[in-house]
């Protein structure tokens, strides 16, 4: 901030002008540095509406370093007339003055000097007339004094081509009065303060203006982890379609209420060490509906309820195995197995979103574990359009067009169903996706890496916007 | 979900006319395939080993079609023209018939030391096939498909094929000490004892996945023909002699495995492809294989079956309105010859469809013929009042409150190691309740986390260079041990906090628990109240550690971390942790 008597100063200026001033012709005038005066005018333009000042540029010439070398002394050719005396000077004693190479073609060619080559003792240097006038160092002296526009423009360009002049640019401000001019200043708040409020002085005072153009502080807040965000959406999402949310607060599945139940096979592949994480301890669940268990190892060994069955060795060791479960479609089984102990079947949505495990190969978009959407209708007479119809509700609720490509969905078996002591024609459609993936595909992040785990950037924790997924 | 690549030349003539790439796409999609990419070898090489490496290799062109795990039909280009064929209604689903030889048929006789290693065996012969290169390559392809897929890589069932006119029946499958089997095995120039064979596999990049099956069993199941050559030794490797080449006439299949029902679907699969190359086409001379109780039984089954549906049926389970003759043909289209007898339709399934066990499939089969796209989307007219789980909507509204205190979300993994829970914590791991994984790939998934606090730690040591202090939570859930549940185990929520920073904060994480006691509607106090005591924690810098009591119940803790934990997390500055139990609060 300029001081008080500068401001002042360049103010006292203005008033002297009606229709305004150059802020460089304000420099010369008070003799400083054309910066200061330039940032006296900013100090004033933030006091509000006592100057206005509008920005030029102007273009004028300066001497070259060279330039105000000649200015000073003569111009080369000036120096190499001056240099030789009466009985003139041997050409090579010439060419060791510091302007005599330069010097000497000049004043050749404009016939001061004249040289005897012939001469004994070797080419000798005589001066051809009497007195020069020194016109080179008479233009550079007139651009010196400020008078740069009486040359003219083909000498102004001859001396630049010499190095001599240079043109520079300059930015100033065209000062003129503003509303509330006034050549004095009077000392700004920066801030209202209760004591301003309560004595009313803030009505004589000034106030420093803002400067709308920065950020505000940064606040020290707390902030909500992007997916869950996300999965607060899903909940509200479901909740909104009538779900009721399933208590997936069980990692430790038996395989048989994570394969078995779901008329999976026990040879097939997802059962297989490379896929699913098997506990060592505890490594066998011990407790089933025994009745029911025995339902399920007949439709997988011999079928029933109008199937063939799997027609394999079904065994009740690879049932006990606990595995860490690898989708939430356990919980699934294990509420519509509790549905169907109802004394009277009621239709029911369920919903849940939670962790579940992988044992397979990790990559950008595969962590050994993730969360899982998973809706499930069950009631009288449902139809494939239904579960078209309600994926269709809630994928438009989400705001994705594309959702084939994120989930899947079908319609459970009946060997899944009738063991479990539904009753026949009670269908149940489901469906399913990972938390992770749309979430991904929502805030464009390529690493899963970058959204889960201690290892994300908690920056990007900070930074996360709200979670609206239909906008 | 497996992926047949087929060459676009030879599957357009065989379907007797052109698609563009687009059309086909289409054709897959209404058939419930996916044209999963349009490519060929050189471009595979090229990707896969740079394109120096594709130099020279072929540009035909090839489909790659993603086909349902469980349509093992599928799988070759045979089937898959026929099923679109059939689709297109261009041809009609052919009948396989086995035929009996106007001599006695083949026998293959199973002895019982079988049953220790491998105990069952299916065969069926070929006769009079006509291959050419390509029909050749499509048939070892799909052995290969079948091995990846229903065979388990060759666990449950291994295929063997033969050149009939090289070897003579009776065929005998047994199993022997590995010791005493001697043969030249597939592409070798000398025999081998079964013993040296597997020594000298274990370095084949092919057949070293399948030696575990049977290597450690005290026999080995092998097949001799009457002269006493070596046919196969399942599931590893055929025998040279009997191999079959582009001018093999007469075929000679068997499949022998753990899984019954498995290996007769192979067998019917592979045979029910390539009979239409046989010179009457569609048909499978039977061999008798002989059990070793003296029971004989006729292979390949090819059975056909007869399910009984009503269009109502189809009707209600898609939600369409179609007649009894309409979804007759929906269904014949999909290879499952149906014709409506009275009220009734009856539809039969060949020995090609092992995959549809029960009507539900037989729906799935119409609604794809109907066209997924053309069936209307309906609402259920399911109404229901929806509920929150009481634990999650607590933990929903906590942390939001948590947030609003200042401190910021993370969210950590369930899965850690041993070390993360005990040592680094200053404990024991044979005093944590913890579940133990069996098959972890890395020490990152040896357990499944019993506090949430090295996630945490973890999470600051991640963020070193964010600006202190650094304060976190997460509401999670970790696993214990506990026998009273079916499974031995159950999932406890908690939530943990942490206050990181050059001074160790604990009024900061005190304050946090008086907020949260605030929250949850608990005074200060003895009694109904909540009150703090000083504990004694390894994890807990000494002196620095309270118990914290909830109506005079123990729920958590809460302290200034030990100095040998901060360090063992790689971090730097002193910091104080809350961890509670909140399940008390429901």
């Amino acid at each position: 901030m300029a001081d008080n008597g500068l401001l002042e100063s360049v103010l006292q200026h203005v008033e002297k002008v009606d229709d305004g001033v150059d802020s460089q012709a304000v420099a010369i005038s008070l003799g400083l540095d054309h910066q200061t005066v330039v940032g006296a005018v900013k100090s004033l333009q933030a006091l509000g509406d006592v100057i206005l000042a509008e920005q030029r540029t102007s273009k004028h010439w300066e001497l070259t370093g060279e330039g105000a070398d000649i200015a000073e002394r003569g111009s080369h050719e000036a120096r190499v007339f001056g240099a030789i005396p009466k009985d003139g000077l041997l050409q090579t004693e010439l060419m060791k003055l510091p302007s005599g190479r330069v010097g000497f073609s000049k004043a050749m060619s404009s016939k001061w000097i004249r040289m005897d080559k012939g001469h004994e003792g070797g080419p000798r240097v005589f001066r051809m007339v009497e007195t020069i006038e020194d016109v080179v160092r008479q233009k550079l002296l007139l651009v010196r004094q400020g008078k740069s526009a009486e040359l003219e423009e083909k000498d102004k360009n001859e001396l630049k081509k010499r190095k001599l002049l240079t043109e520079v640019t300059v930015k100033s401000y065209w000062i003129t009065k503003g509303g509330s001019f006034s050549t004095s200043i009077t000392k700004q708040e920066t801030e209202l303060t209760a004591e301003m409020i309560s004595s009313g002085s803030w009505r004589d005072k000034k106030f420093k203006l803002y400067n709308f153009d920065a950020l505000g502080m940064a606040l020290d807040c707390g902030h909500l982890h992007p997916l869950m965000k996300v999965r607060t959406q899903f909940r509200q999402i479901f909740l909104e379609m009538g779900f009721t949310e399933m208590p997936t607060n069980n990692f430790i599945e038996s395989s048989f209420w994570n394969f078995d139940s779901l008329f999976q096979p026990q040879q097939h592949p997802a059962r297989d060490q490379h896929d699913t994480f098997f506990l060592s301890d505890p490594a066998l669940a011990h407790e089933f509906p025994q009745d029911y268990l025995e339902k399920v190892k007949k439709v997988h060994t011999e079928g029933g309820y109008g199937s063939q069955g799997y027609k394999y060795d079904w065994k009740l060791e690879e049932a006990r195995k606990n595995v860490l479960r690898t989708h939430t479609t356990a919980v699934s089984a294990r509420m519509l197995y509790r549905l169907a102990q109802q004394e009277e079947f009621t239709p029911v949505k369920y919903f849940s979103i939670d962790r579940v495990f992988r044992n397979e190969t990790l990559d950008a978009t595969h962590l050994a574990e993730f969360h899982q959407i998973e809706g499930v209708v069950a009631d009288y007479g449902l139809t494939l359009g239904d579960l078209m119809g309600v994926l269709h509700q809630f994928f438009t609720k989400l705001g994705l067009k594309k959702w084939v490509e994120v989930g899947n969905s079908g319609i459970f078996r009946p060997e899944m169903l009738l063991p479990m002591g539904l009753p026949e024609g009670v269908t149940v459609i489901a469906w399913g996706l990972s938390l992770e993936r749309p979430t991904m595909i929502k805030y464009g992040i390529n690493n899963i890496r970058e959204l889960v785990g201690h290892k994300v950037n908690l920056q990007m924790v900070y930074d996360s916007p709200l979670c609206r997924l239909d906008s | 979900m497996p992926t047949v690549s087929v060459r676009k030349d030879l599957l357009f003539q065989a379907l007797g006319r052109e698609y563009t790439d687009d059309e086909f796409d289409e054709l897959c999609f209404e058939f419930g395939l996916e044209l999963d990419e349009i490519t060929s070898e050189k471009e595979i090489i090229s990707r896969e080993q740079g394109e120096v490496k594709s130099e020279g290799a072929s540009d035909i062109i090839l489909y790659k079609i993603d086909v349902p795990a469980n349509r093992y039909d599928l799988l070759c280009l045979e089937g898959l023209v026929r099923g679109l064929q059939v689709f297109k209604e261009r041809a009609l689903t052919p009948r396989y018939r086995r035929v009996c030889p106007s001599g006695n048929p083949h026998r293959l006789i199973i002895t019982e030391e079988t049953v220790a290693v491998r105990p069952h065996a299916v065969a069926a012969v070929l006769r009079n096939i006509a291959f050419t290169q390509e029909r050749y390559d499509s048939f070892i392809e799909l052995q290969e498909k079948l091995h990846q897929n229903v065979c388990r890589k060759r666990a449950l069932v291994a295929i063997g094929t033969h050149d009939l006119d090289t070897i003579s029946g009776v065929f005998t499958y047994t199993a022997k000490p590995p010791g005493d089997i001697l043969f030249k095995p597939l592409n070798q120039t000398k025999e081998y004892t079964a013993i040296k064979l597997m020594s000298l596999y274990k370095s084949d990049s092919h057949l070293r996945h399948y030696l575990h099956i049977i290597e450690d069993k005290p026999v080995f199941p092998v097949i001799y023909d009457s002269n006493g050559i070596v046919l196969s030794m399942p599931p590893i490797i055929n025998g040279d002699h009997s191999k079959i080449t582009l001018n093999t006439k007469n075929v000679f299949i068997e499949c022998t495995g753990t899984d019954l029902t498995k290996a007769k679907t192979v067998l019917d699969i592979i045979v029910t492809m390539f009979s239409e190359y046989c010179k009457e086409p569609f048909t499978v001379e039977e061999v008798e294989v002989v059990y070793p109780d003296g029971k004989t039984l006729i292979y390949p089954e090819l059975a056909y079956r007869t399910e009984t549906i009503t269009a109502d049926f189809i009707n209600k389970a898609v939600g369409i309105n179609e007649s009894a003759e309409s979804v007759a043909q929906m269904l014949t289209r999909m290879c499952l010859r149906s014709e409506v007898m009275g009220d009734h339709i009856q539809v039969e399934i060949p020995p090609t469809r092992s995959d549809v066990i029960h009507a539900c499939d037989i729906m799935e089969d119409a609604a794809i013929a109907y066209g997924f796209n053309n069936i209307i989307h309906t609402t259920p007219h399911t109404y229901t009042v929806s509920n929150q789980l009481p634990l999650n909507k607590l933990t929903e509204l906590l942390r939001h409150d948590l947030a609003a205190s200042g401190f910021t979300e993370a969210l950590t993994f369930a899965l850690c190691s041993q070390e993360d829970i005990a040592d680094k914590l200053g404990k024991n791991i044979t005093d944590i309740e913890a579940v133990h994984i069996a098959n972890p790939k890395t020490a990152e998934f040896q357990v499944a986390r019993t506090t949430l606090l090295p996630g945490l730690l973890k999470t600051v040591g991640a963020n070193k260079k964010m600006p202190l202090p650094l304060k976190l939570f997460e509401i999670s859930d970790v696993v214990l041990k506990d026998e009273s549940k079916d499974v031995g185990a159950r999932n406890n929520r908690r939530l943990c906090a942490i206050f990181y920073n050059k001074t160790p904060g604990f009024e900061v994480i005190h304050g946090l628990l008086d907020r949260i006691m605030q929250l949850l509607e608990v005074k200060p106090g003895q009694g109904e109240g909540y009150r703090i005591q000083s504990a004694s924690d390894a994890t807990y810098f000494p002196g620095r550690c309270a118990e914290i009591f909830v109506r005079d119940k123990s729920i958590g803790r809460l302290g200034v971390l030990h100095p040998d934990v901060i360090s063992r997390f790689e971090i730097t500055m002193p910091c104080s942790a809350l961890d509670i139990d909140i399940e008390h609060f429901l």
